[in-house]
């Protein structure tokens, strides 16, 4: 269940530094707004899953997050590209947000009443996510470069085997800060 | 010693940092008081899992409890027992008043067709003749809207 749990941990942490990317430089200032704070909640999702999964395994949300290998993580190559894109980035919300939704409610099932309940209120959230790729992906859906978007990026969705190069940047980005050990910090 | 109605009402006075109008009681995120001697333990629910205001919301509740001269323990609960609905009705009417209007029950399904519907009451002026400008808004818990009647933005908490 730890792998599971693991796994959409990745997955959220991942998308969620993503998603941010768009903070401040989204086409107009709803979608700004929009992007960040989906990014604030899957990265709020990740962290709730870490700490149940570091319980387990005896560590910490934050080692689980930040003090893994790249090739540790157990995030699908989905969500792993740098996507400056806007109709990529779409595409990649839309087949995330049907895929994460399909594996919610098979977690909210778990006969862990805590996995379950975690699960459950997850997917309160993600809820209105969905809300959001679907509103776009009625607005795109006859524009050839989405569809072009989705077909790219459609088979990436459960690959899971291997990580593509840009993981390893995102890596170096997202730990630089906890790495470098600034002074007075213990973590 | 403290009594648990000591604690609630302590709780009261502690207001939701990103909505300082209402308070974590009217909030509805205290699930649990219980008090066992100089012990006092609280269940605490999170509104969103990537709320920033949690850790504040939690060390100002420890502090409160502390300063009754008790033993504070807060306990933060993650599971589905938090909803919008819990909101209580002093609460909902003091979002009202600051310009937020309050959710929809968690029973109604919530759809697309239903946000960009105009049931939702304008917290100025009253009227439903409101339109859905975008699902998210400054924190996660809200959503931005605009009546058509007195041309004023307003925020929409969430349903959750």
């Amino acid at each position: 269940m730890n792998e599971l749990l693991l796994e959409i941990a990745d997955d959220e942490l991942i998308l969620g530094w993503r998603d941010s990317e768009w903070t401040g430089v989204a086409p107009f200032l709803e979608e700004d707004v929009a992007f960040s704070s989906i990014a604030q909640n899957e990265v709020g999702h990740a962290r709730a899953l870490y700490e149940l999964a570091a319980r387990d395994l005896g560590t910490t949300a934050d080692e689980l997050a930040f003090d893994r290998e790249p090739s540790e993580y157990r995030c699908s190559e989905l969500v792993e590209l740098r996507l400056p894109e806007w109709e990529r980035t779409i595409a990649r919300h839309v087949l995330y947000e049907q895929a994460d939704a399909e594996r919610l409610e098979g977690l909210k099932a778990s006969d862990d009443p805590e996995i379950a309940g975690l699960a459950a209120k997850i997917d309160r959230e993600e809820i209105y996510h969905r809300l959001h790729a679907e509103m776009w992906d009625a607005r795109l859906r006859d524009e050839p470069r989405y569809v072009e978007a989705l077909e790219e990026l459609r088979p990436l969705v459960g690959r899971r085997n291997g990580h593509t190069p840009e993981l390893s940047t995102l890596w170096e980005e997202m730990t630089s800060v906890r790495r470098s050990q600034p002074a007075g910090t213990a973590w | 010693m403290v009594t648990e109605a000591q604690v609630w009402e302590a709780l009261a006075e502690i207001p939701d940092p990103e909505i300082p109008v209402i308070s974590v009681v009217d909030l509805g995120v205290v699930r649990d008081v219980r008090v066992e001697a100089e012990h006092v333990h609280v269940e605490f629910t999170p509104t969103f899992l990537g709320c920033p205001a949690l850790e504040v919301m939690r060390d100002a509740m420890a502090s409160r409890i502390a300063e009754l001269g008790a033993d504070p323990e807060v306990e933060v609960v993650l599971d589905d027992s938090w909803s919008t609905d819990r909101i209580t009705p002093e609460g909902r009417e003091k979002l009202r008043a600051a310009g937020f209007a309050p959710p929809t029950p968690r029973g109604e399904a919530t759809t697309l067709v239903q946000l960009q519907s105009n049931g939702f009451r304008c917290p100025y002026c009253g009227s439903r003749d409101t339109a859905l400008e975008n699902i998210f808004g400054p924190t996660p818990c809200r959503s931005l809207r605009y009546c058509r009647d007195c041309k004023q933005p307003f925020e929409q908490f969430k349903t959750i």
